[in-house]
């Protein structure tokens, strides 16, 4: 195993605790496409860069995209419920 | 439960856990190490046998195009459930509302990446079988563009401009389309889905024979499968936040 994919690992390793530890929704979105794009790194140093194509648009902007679409929804919803 | 008893409890579950890993790591094959035949096999003989350099594409769209055809109907169910789910909120229900985008940092690097992203998307589907990538990669690629393009302008110039009614069709047209290809192989003799056209100079864009329309059919599909997940849940989140009681 080269160096760079050691470093790699780590960074992907230290994202996904990241994920875990980070309590308010949005930002656990935001950190989540960080790791997102650490496992694309981690797919391209590994030899796979037709995964790691895929994995950059679905984990960076797809997924983030709807998680927070639907976390602004159910707080919009939360908050005219609240003043009706 | 008592705080002391959780902790306990997961001590344990972590040490079990973590020995787990440890003794499973221990017995990894070592990096590289490949006892199969079939990727060496594929490796040496797509060139001359099938004239596509990149061997992933090869292997997805020509040699077990079939089996791909599953995951493109997979993600054509994904994408119609999801507009199911959330038909709460049509395409008229939201045509009125104006949700602006004041940053003119977002506007202008979002139309910038929206271009670089439609670029790229293209030719990442065109070349698939010369570079790493494809119609499923550029298809998501390409659906990207239009999530930048929706982060740049107001809610309704983006509806104004891609309409979501499209997205439908251009992922029927591209999950159909795959399907008919595979059925025009029967009119050359062929088995479902077999290559019936001159496959082309290796490295070239003339490569890959008819499984260049089962590329650039997958890319419509997954590039409309994503539009559709995105425009409904974009609908339902605009809808929510600006008034869905004007309807």
């Amino acid at each position: 195993m080269v160096p760079l994919q050691i470093v790699v690992i780590l960074f992907v390793a230290l994202g996904a605790a990241g994920v875990v530890l980070s309590r308010d929704p949005v930002r656990q979105a935001i950190v989540f496409s960080i790791y997102g794009f650490g496992l694309v790194l981690l797919f391209l140093v590994f030899q796979a860069p037709d995964v790691a194509l895929s994995a950059l648009v679905v984990s960076g902007i797809a997924y983030p995209l709807v998680l927070v679409s639907a976390i602004a929804r159910v707080a919009a919803q939360r908050k005219r419920k609240g003043s009706a | 439960m008592s705080r002391p008893l959780r902790l306990g409890l997961f001590v344990v579950g972590a040490a079990g856990l973590g020995m787990l890993l440890v003794a499973g790591l221990l017995d990894l094959p070592r990096f590289g190490d490949y006892p199969g035949p079939y990727g060496d096999l594929i490796a040496r003989l797509a060139v001359p046998q099938r004239h596509m350099v990149n061997t992933v594409t090869a292997v997805v769209f020509d040699y077990r195009g079939f089996d791909t055809m599953g995951e493109e109907l997979l993600l054509f169910a994904a994408a119609s459930s999801t507009a199911l789910l959330l038909r709460e909120t049509r395409e008229h229900d939201t045509d009125d509302l104006v949700a602006g985008v004041r940053s003119d940092a977002v506007r202008g690097l979002g139309a910038l990446a929206a271009i670089i992203a439609l670029v790229v998307g293209v030719d990442v589907v065109a070349h698939g079988f010369i570079t790493p990538g494809g119609g499923f990669q550029g298809g998501v690629v390409l659906a990207s563009a239009f999530a930048f393009l929706f982060l740049t302008i107001e809610y309704r110039a983006f509806v104004g401009l891609v309409p979501m009614v499209a997205a439908e069709p251009v992922e029927s047209f591209g999950a159909g389309g795959y399907v008919a290809v595979g059925l025009l192989s029967f009119a050359f003799g062929f088995s479902f889905l077999q290559n019936f056209m001159g496959l082309g100079v290796p490295g070239r864009l003339s490569a890959g024979g008819s499984a260049i329309f089962v590329n650039w059919c997958s890319a419509l599909a997954v590039c409309g499968g994503f539009l559709v997940i995105f425009g409904e849940t974009l609908q339902e989140n605009i809808a929510e936040r600006y008034g869905r009681s004007r309807r």
